[in-house]
């Protein structure tokens, strides 16, 4: 007894040990910071000199008195709506025809991945070289077809639209991931439909679509997630523009911090975004069991 | 059902769709390379041709020349070098001690842990920045380096500790009984059967410190410090039109990580599917 007694505590001890630089990094780059930011929400502070406790008035003049505000939060939404289903779409469908039977796979799957992994910066530039309406590869491509004039991201209507079209560029990680849940489908599965005398189209909605759901959910999650922070695209690429068209969220915030030097402003906006996301993913979560599939779940 | 003659059809459109869509994703980058190889003559000849005429190679020979393009990569290497071996190791004595040790509250302080993946990074921006200020470490790499010695992130502790579960634990069992202890262990038992995972998260954050720009645009303020993503930006805002030199450029950052591509694949493909599937 006393024996086991001192072998939980040893374990203890060297678990811990062991996740300390974790737990440490916990407290000191995540949850410090958070009360923190929750703190400097509540003043007025400009780096310089000592903030100022003014209560909720950052909050009241976001949500009263600031145009930009609803503007960057309803382009990020936007955005959002129109960039993680499309690229979860493409990339689901990537990995369905990458599931085949067919010469060249390899080399077809590469050219799908690399995308993903250019630098994003170079990314950035690259699109936007991409989207030059005069000398650009897109206008350059549509012209023999007919269609002159596009703006792409030099007009606030098509901003949005165009940069998820570069968004799906970039889809070849969740496709990878989507292709591995694909090879993890039983294969008695599809036999059992096709012994009903079923079709390609029957094994993909009553077989593939359903056991895939956890890696589409998660994945969906995730992209949900990282796309409300979208930063780089906007800070590069159009600078919020043409006509605000393209503030997004994180760029707001971001100009407010280090251009305005509104630490205080810039740290409400901060805990707005944090409870966005924590509201979004907690409707996701709830609504998750109304279609994503867990096997053995009905148990 | 299906006959040969219909699955050959089938295969055949297949093909044909993955070929169109292969010519659509390599399309960009193949005008990438196309501009970087082109002087301003004839890049701003309308309507756009697609091989350059003539072939010029003046602007790789202008960003390593007359733009600090070497030394961005030494700055960026001075950054990426002990970041991802912070990273590694760290993250391995982490997952270490989730994986391989059961202490009471392990599965709690682990859940936790993972919940900082839903945070968003400019929740703790603001005061990390005014520590790092207060500190005098801004405009150092200090603050690009230092925090991922502390696990490496939740996400590559993910990677390693789902790992780690995989090998038996009969091994330290039979290690414990001969007197070793967790370093040991560790060192000798666990880091050889988990180097396919030391390589995919030493990959994963590799990539991720080279393309890193919010980090180095927040705390890197002296020009002569700028990684080369941050380069690249400042290379943008003083030569706006100089599009072959900035694809030029571009091509540049990207083809280290193509090589490692090409060199690594197995490791990138575990690395995204173990990320993914898991959850």
């Amino acid at each position: 007894m006393g024996r086991t007694l001192s072998r939980e505590r040893r374990n203890l001890f060297w678990g811990l040990l062991f996740t300390s630089p974790a737990i440490l990094g916990f407290f000191l780059w995540q949850l410090a910071p958070i009360l923190a930011t929750i703190g400097i929400s509540f003043t007025e502070w400009r780096i310089v000199g000592n903030p100022q406790w003014i209560g909720l008035d950052n909050y009241t003049q976001i949500f009263t008195r600031d145009p930009l505000f609803f503007k960057s939060v309803s382009v990020t939404f936007i955005y959002t709506a129109l960039s993680v289903p499309a690229g979860i779409v493409l990339a689901f469908c990537l990995a369905v025809l990458l599931d085949q039977k067919v010469r060249m796979l390899p080399v077809f799957r590469t050219i799908f991945y690399l995308p993903s992994i250019v630098p994003f910066i170079a990314s950035s530039y690259l699109w936007l070289w991409l989207f030059n309406p005069d000398f650009g590869l897109l206008n350059a491509i549509l012209r023999p077809l007919g269609i002159t004039g596009a703006k792409w991201i030099f007009a606030s209507s098509s901003v949005l639209p165009s940069l998820a079209l570069m968004s799906l560029w970039s889809v070849g990680g969740t496709m990878l991931i989507f292709l591995a849940a694909l090879q993890g489908v039983p294969r008695q599965l599809y036999e059992a439909v096709e012994v009903d005398g079923g079709t390609a189209w029957h094994k993909m909605i009553h077989v593939t679509i359903p056991i895939m759901t956890p890696a589409i959910f998660f994945n969906f999650v995730l992209a949900t997630i990282g796309t409300l922070q979208t930063f780089t695209q906007a800070y590069v690429m159009t600078e919020g523009g043409p006509n605000n068209a393209s503030l997004f969220y994180v760029l707001y915030l971001y100009r407010k911090a280090f251009g305005q030097i509104s630490m205080g402003y810039a740290s409400a906006l901060a805990v707005i975004l944090l409870i966005i996301i924590g509201i979004l993913t907690y409707i996701i979560f709830r609504t998750s069991s109304l279609w994503v599939f867990y096997e053995g779940e009905k148990e | 059902m299906t006959t040969p003659r219909r699955q050959t059809l089938q295969s055949i459109v297949i093909f044909g769709l993955l070929a169109a869509l292969s010519l659509v994703f390599i399309l960009p980058l193949v005008w990438l390379i196309r501009s970087s190889l082109m002087d301003n003559a004839s890049i701003f000849v309308f309507p756009p041709m697609w091989i350059p005429d003539p072939f010029v190679w003046s602007n790789y020979e202008y960003v390593f020349t007359s733009y600090p393009l070497l030394r961005y990569l030494g700055n960026t290497l001075q950054i990426v070098v002990p970041a991802v071996l912070g990273v590694v190791i760290s993250s391995t004595f982490v997952a270490y001690g989730f994986a391989r040790i059961p202490w009471r509250g392990r599965e709690l302080v682990f859940g936790v842990l993972l919940s900082t993946l839903m945070l968003p990074y400019v929740v703790t921006l603001i005061p990390t920045f005014f520590m790092w200020s207060r500190l005098g470490f801004v405009d150092t790499y200090v603050p690009l380096v230092l925090p991922h010695w502390f696990g490496g992130g939740i996400f590559n502790i993910f990677l390693m500790r789902q790992f780690l579960r995989t090998i038996p634990l009969e091994y330290d069992e039979a290690a414990t009984l001969d007197g070793a202890h967790h370093f040991q262990i560790l060192w000798h038992i666990i880091v050889p059967l988990s180097r396919p995972a030391l390589i995919t998260v030493a990959i994963l954050s590799f990539l991720h410190h080279w393309n890193d720009f919010l980090g180095p645009l927040i705390y890197l303020s002296s020009p002569e410090k700028a990684t080369l993503a941050l380069g690249l930006s400042n290379f943008q805002g003083e030569y706006s039109a100089e599009w072959g030199r900035l694809m030029a450029a571009s091509t540049v950052m990207l083809i280290p990580v193509i090589a490692l591509f090409f060199f690594a694949q197995r490791y990138f493909i575990k690395g995204i599917t173990m990320s993914g599937l898991k959850g």
